[in-house]
This record gives C-alpha cells, sequence and structure tokens, in this order.
C-alpha cells in the first residue's frame, strides 16, 4: 500500500470522528436551545449538560486534527483550499467563535441570556452547512482556474441543487446522530422523560436523513458522472449501509436496545462515508488535484505516520478512559455522585 | 484614501488574531504548572487554602482554554486562507511539529475534561492530582512544538531549494534548527512567569482591596516565589538568545540596540530616540553592554546595520519593543526579590497599600512583555515569512 492512501485514510478516519462527535455536540447545543423554546427545559437541559460539560473541548481538536493533517500529507491541497474556502470557512471561523464564547461564558457561570442561548444553538447548525460546502466543491465544476489561481465560482456554487442538497444533509444529520446518542445515554442514565422526548426527535429525523443521502447521490447522476459511476460499482456498501439504518430505526421503534440502535447508526454513517471517500478517490478536487500530485515528499510522509502511531497510542487510552469516566460510568451518567464546587 | 492592499489587511488580519491568541496561549502553558504546584502544596501541609487555590485556578483556566481553543482553531484555518503559499511550502517542510502540537493539544484536552470533573471521585487527592501531569505536560508540548514552527521560520533548514522546487527534505532537521533550543527555552521560561505574576496579581488585588484574608497572602507569596525563580531563568535564557541573534541574525540585534555601526566594546542603548541626523539623542547608555550580551567578551565586535542592504533591515521600531519587554522583565525580576525579602525580614512595607498596587501591576506588566516580545519576533522579520524565502 502507498503512503499517500495510508495518509488520506488516517485522515478520513479522523474526519469520521470529528463528524460524529461534532454532531452529537451541535445537535446537543441546538436541542438544548430549542428546549428553552419548547418548554422542555427542566426534562432535557441536565441530561444535555451532563453529557456535554467534559467533552466539548476534545470536538474542536479533532476538526484541527483534521486540516493539520491535510497540509502536513497534501500541502497542494492547502493551497488549493486555502486559496477557495477564504469566505466559506471564515464564516465558520466566526460561528465557531460564538460557540466557545458561549462554553467560556457558560462555565465562568454567567446568568443564562436567552438570546445568547439560542444564538448559540443555532450556530451549531450553521457550522456542519458552512463546512459542508468544502464536500460540494470537492465534486469539481465550482472551481476556475485564473491563470496558475483557483478561484471560486459563488454563483454557480449558490444555484447549484447539489449544494442545497449536502447542506441539507449535513443539518438534519446532525439532528438524527445527536437525538440518536442523546436517546441512548438518557436510558443508561434511567431518565425515561428524556429519553421518550429524543426518541421522538431521532424518530422524526431519521427519514430526511436517508432522503436527502439518496438525493445526493441522485444529484451527483447530473454533476459528476465519473463519481457517480464509482458509487455503482460498490453499490452494496451503500446498500449495506441502508440495512443498517433500518436496524438503528427498528430498535428505536421498539423501545429496544437504544445503546445498540446508536452504534449500528456509527456503523451506517461509517459505511455511507467511507464509500463515498472510497468513491470519490483517486480525486481531492475534481478534476484538477488528485491525492498523488498533492502528495508530501515521501521523507515528511514517513515522520507524519510515525508521529501518527506513536501518538494515536497515547490517545486512544486516553479516550477511552474519558468514556469509561463520563460515559459508560452509571454513577456519574445519573448524577448520583456529589458535586461541589 | 488607503489603497487596498491584500498582503497588508492580510497581514493585519492574522497579526491581530495572533496577538490575541498569545495571550491565551501563554497563560494556557503556563497555569496547570501553577495549578499543580498548589495542589502539591495543599497536599503535603494539609492545607485546604491551596486546594482551594487549585480549584478556584483551575475554574478560570477552562475559560482560556475554551478561548484559546477558539483563536488557535481561528489561526490554524486563516494561515491556510490567508497565506496558501506560505502553508504549502510549510507544508512540505514544517509540518511534523504542527501535527505533534495537535496531538499534544488533544492530550491535554482530555486530562483537563477529566481533572475538573473528577474533583470529588477520589478519596485520595494525589491520584486526582496524577491528572494534572498529562494536562502541565501536553500544555508545555504544544508550546515546544509551535515554537519549533516559529524558530523554523527565523532559521528555516532541513530542505534544498533546486529550481524553486523543495529537496532533500529532513524534517527532524527541520524542527531542530539552530534557533529552536533558545527560542523554545524562552517561550516556556516567560510563559510559567507571566503566568506566575498574573495569579499573583490577582491575589494582590484582593488584598488591595483590603480582603485580608491569609488565602491571599499564601496565594500571592507562592506566585510571586515562582515568579522569581522564572524571571531569573528567563535572564539566563535572554543572555543565550542575545548571542544566538548575535550569531544568525545580526541584523535584528543590530536593529533592536539602534546599533549602526560595527565596533568593537559596543555599548548598549536603552530607549532614546532619532534626531535629524540619525543619530541617537537621550538613550541610557551602558558601556560594553552589547559585546558582553552578543559575544560574552566586552571587547567582542558587534556587526552594526550598516553591514546589511537597506531593503532588507527590520523597522527601527523594534528597539523599543525590545527595551521595553526587557525593562518590563527586569522590573519584575526585581520586585518579585523584593517582596520575598520584604516577607522574609518582615518589612511594614508588604501592608503598604501603594506597594500593593505596584503588586497588582505586575500581571498586566508582564502581558505587555509577552506582546512586546511577540512585536519584536515578528516585525524583526517582516520582509518575509521566513529568513531568506
Amino acid at each position: 500500500m502507498d503512503l499517500a492512501i495510508i495518509g488520506v485514510s488516517v485522515l478520513w478516519l479522523f474526519l469520521f470522528g470529528y463528524i460524529i462527535i461534532a454532531s452529537i455536540d451541535f445537535g446537543a447545543g441546538f436541542f438544548s436551545a430549542y428546549s428553552e423554546i419548547a418548554n422542555t427545559k427542566h426534562v432535557l437541559h441536565h441530561i444535555i449538560q451532563r453529557y456535554l460539560s467534559p467533552v466539548w473541548e476534545v470536538t474542536n481538536v479533532f476538526l484541527v486534527f483534521f486540516f493539520v493533517g491535510m497540509v502536513g500529507f497534501f500541502p497542494s491541497a492547502a493551497f488549493y483550499y486555502g486559496t477557495v474556502l477564504l469566505v466559506p470557512v471564515s464564516i465558520s471561523i466566526v460561528l465557531l467563535a460564538i460557540r466557545g464564547s458561549y462554553y467560556a461564558f457558560q462555565t465562568y457561570g454567567a446568568k443564562d441570556s436567552k438570546f445568547y442561548v439560542l444564538l448559540y444553538g443555532v450556530a451549531g447548525l450553521l457550522i456542519p452547512a458552512s463546512l459542508s460546502i468544502v464536500l460540494t466543491i470537492s465534486e469539481g465544476g465550482f472551481v476556475e482556474m485564473v491563470g496558475e489561481n483557483p478561484v471560486l465560482l459563488y454563483k454557480e456554487l449558490f444555484f447549484s441543487p447539489l449544494t442545497w442538497s449536502i447542506v441539507i444533509l449535513s443539518v438534519v444529520s446532525v439532528l438524527y446522530i445527536s437525538a440518536t446518542f442523546l436517546t441512548a445515554y438518557a436510558d443508561v442514565a434511567e431518565d425515561f422523560k428524556a429519553r421518550e422526548i429524543l426518541r421522538k426527535y431521532s424518530l422524526a429525523w431519521s427519514g430526511p436523513t436517508i432522503l436527502s443521502a439518496g438525493l445526493i447521490i441522485w444529484q451527483l447522476r447530473q454533476h459528476n458522472e465519473l463519481h457517480f459511476a464509482n458509487i455503482m460499482d460498490i453499490w452494496w456498501v451503500f446498500a449495506l449501509s441502508g440495512v443498517f439504518f433500518a436496524i438503528t430505526v427498528l430498535f428505536l421503534w421498539r423501545r429496544k436496545y437504544y445503546s445498540l440502535a446508536f452504534w449500528s447508526l456509527i456503523i451506517q454513517f461509517g459505511l455511507a462515508f467511507f464509500g463515498y471517500g472510497v468513491s470519490h478517490y483517486p480525486y481531492l478536487l475534481y478534476p484538477y488535484l488528485t491525492i498523488y500530485d498533492g502528495f508530501t515528499n515521501d521523507a515528511m510522509a514517513q515522520a507524519l505516520i510515525i508521529a501518527f502511531i506513536a501518538g494515536f497510542a497515547l490517545l486512544v487510552p486516553s479516550i477511552l478512559l474519558l468514556a469509561r469516566l463520563f460515559l459508560f460510568n452509571r454513577t456519574y451518567v445519573k448524577g448520583e455522585e456529589q458535586r461541589r464546587y | 484614501m488607503m489603497e487596498y492592499d491584500p498582503v497588508f489587511f492580510s497581514r493585519t488580519l492574522t497579526g491581530l488574531t495572533l496577538a490575541f491568541h498569545i495571550l491565551y496561549a501563554t497563560i494556557g502553558v503556563g497555569i496547570p504548572l501553577m495549578i499543580a504546584i498548589a495542589q502539591w502544596i495543599g497536599i503535603k501541609k494539609n492545607d485546604e487554602h491551596y486546594i482551594l487555590l487549585a480549584r478556584r485556578w483551575t475554574r478560570g483556566f477552562v475559560i482560556t482554554v475554551a478561548v484559546g481553543v477558539v483563536t488557535g482553531t481561528a489561526i490554524g484555518l486563516q494561515l491556510s486562507l490567508l497565506w496558501p503559499n506560505f502553508m504549502e511550502l510549510a507544508g512540505h517542510v514544517i509540518s511534523l511539529p504542527l501535527f505533534l502540537e495537535t496531538f499534544a493539544f488533544f492530550f491535554e484536552a482530555i486530562f483537563l475534561g477529566i481533572y475538573l470533573y473528577t474533583w470529588d471521585r477520589f478519596e485520595n487527592q494525589k491520584k486526582h492530582m496524577l491528572l494534572l501531569i498529562p494536562v502541565a505536560i501536553g500544555a508545555s508540548f504544544s508550546a515546544f512544538f509551535i515554537t519549533m514552527v516559529n524558530a523554523f521560520m527565523n532559521t528555516p533548514q532541513g530542505f534544498d531549494l533546486v529550481n524553486g522546487a523543495l529537496v532533500n527534505v529532513d524534517p527532524i532537521a527541520a524542527m531542530f534548527n539552530p534557533a529552536t533550543p533558545t527560542k523554545v527555552a524562552h517561550v516556556l521560561t516567560t510563559a510559567y512567569m507571566t503566568s506566575a505574576f498574573v495569579l499573583a496579581s490577582i491575589a494582590a488585588f484582593h488584598l488591595f482591596k483590603g480582603r485580608d484574608h491569609i488565602y491571599h497572602k499564601k496565594s500571592l507569596y507562592l506566585m510571586m516565589k515562582v515568579g522569581l525563580i522564572f524571571s531569573i531563568a528567563t535572564v539566563i535564557v535572554g543572555d543565550f538568545s542575545g548571542k544566538f541573534l548575535a550569531e544568525y541574525q545580526p541584523e535584528k540585534l543590530a536593529a533592536a540596540e539602534w546599533h549602526f555601526e560595527t565596533e568593537e566594546g559596543a555599548p548598549l542603548m536603552m530607549f532614546g530616540w532619532l534626531d535629524e541626523n540619525g543619530e541617537v539623542q537621550g538613550a541610557i547608555k551602558i558601556p560594553y553592554a552589547l559585546s558582553i550580551l552578543a559575544h560574552s567578551d566586552p571587547f567582542a565586535e558587534v556587526k552594526g546595520l550598516n553591514e546589511f542592504p537597506e531593503d532588507e533591515l527590520p523597522p527601527l521600531i523594534v528597539h523599543y519593543f525590545f527595551d521595553l519587554m526587557v525593562t518590563i522583565g527586569m522590573w519584575l525580576t526585581f520586585i518579585s526579590a523584593f517582596y520575598w525579602l520584604a516577607v522574609k525580614r518582615k518589612w511594614k512595607v508588604i501592608k503598604n497599600k501603594l506597594f500593593n498596587f505596584i503588586l497588582v501591576l505586575s500581571g498586566p506588566l508582564a502581558f505587555i512583555a509577552i506582546e512586546m516580545g511577540w512585536f519584536y519576533a515578528e516585525f524583526g522579520r517582516q520582509h518575509g515569512f521566513s529568513v531568506g524565502l
């Protein structure tokens, strides 16, 4: 196996990690804000805060990790995307800043401002929407080379149905992933009132998720034939992903095995995400940049992979420890232990 | 009307974000160590005050981490967005420490989350304190790695440029470039020093407001002591940095000192201004000091600005940045030593309101020194991202 494939797989894995963890975080923030309006705050607030408090810092790091790795493994991608993405990603930065400052104030114990909570909730949905533009651009057709420099075609991007289906998918899947996770979390905590509300959210967003995913594949057929053909070559991956989707919904529907339902959701998204990644191969930016012309020199690639393995050996146990203390620890999740500050 | 100049605006935007980020980053590196010291003393002396101190600092620290994460993410993205060409080069040569920095920070963030929410889970306080070690290590290492990148920008090495293409890349050599040891040491010691003085300021502020509790006194005394130790370390490292500059970036040192003509036995100029003939006026002149700083020899020759082509010179304003930074550093060393002596000898002055107010200023002063040092380092090589590239 060559280094470029190892590099891109590692990055793709981290992006997947970010998507799952950030979705839970963004969605939880949105539900928390929504509960202010829907008058369910007394039911949902506690369970959501209990989950969010110890893990939110970790979320952003996944994103940083992804783009630092991108710059390291594929410096040319940093050049192409850096030039093109000035506006969309700057918007994401502002939104991330809003959310970050909310966390800072909340920890500080400043008074709850309703407006600020709503801003925080909405920002959580707009971030995935603005970041998902990157995937749209990578499909090609939205970037033009002017001399040596790539230029983003804003008008085409804005009026393309593909853009909007990807935006919709990103928003609804955030809500779906998050609601399913929190349902399982509330079940572990034996907080049945919260679980019932969250289960309803989860079921409500499952349909739109699968529909918008189908819509994207259908639109790719018009937009990027090569990619569509590649998807059809490995259609069974996507079909399998659909099976796991059905399993999740079935478990939720019959009020059984909530944790398994969430694991099945991870497998569903994992299959679809890696299926998408494989069918995108070898392009980083269609049709200008493949993973081979963008790849760094061998010395750097080897150093990065060694660093990655060493770092991973440290990270995995620490993440497991975090999960053991806060996710799979029944007394913590239930909030039975005393806390004083 | 100002002409629209994307380079200028990009520079300003990046500069502003960094100037903001660096304050948070600095205390982010230093405070975990201070929390560990306080908790350790609390456990050893079985003194609840120190434990409470560690708890309160942690609460405050989390906020700075939150802001630091956001500004840090913004900078990472901004660098790619505003300087795509530089990032492409950087990606080829110096991305290894950037990558490692993320790992170090990841590690820190995970354990900080655990530490923060497990104050009462352990019967044994010492076990809880163990969680802080990865936090402090992660924080210091992320400073270590990110400073390597900055050091690389000052003394790039580890690659060859053949017909505009990068060849023979050696990531390890790029990481351990000549500027790395002094830069990393300087950043770490000043981060610890600044954090100590910021925390000391908070305690001094409570005392100044008349809250005469022993808790604040303990906090002030502890942090002044730690601050003193790291100020002395900073002075020593500063001396090494001077020698490094004299060897590798003599134009930067010469600009900082307004040293125009190459000469032997060069004096050190503090402050002052330039008259219409370009002569230094009103400066405090310390004979031979520059030669000692640069080469540990009062009669050694120090290269002046006249030896460099005019368009490669750093702007002369860096002289003020440099002097202000050094003066504040000296002042903080002096004031913490004085305070320590005063407490030991039970001098009455420590109860004086004015003296307490002076102590309150140490934290803000340390921040100013950090910004000055940053401006000096960055303006000093403004004509390019990396020297000679």
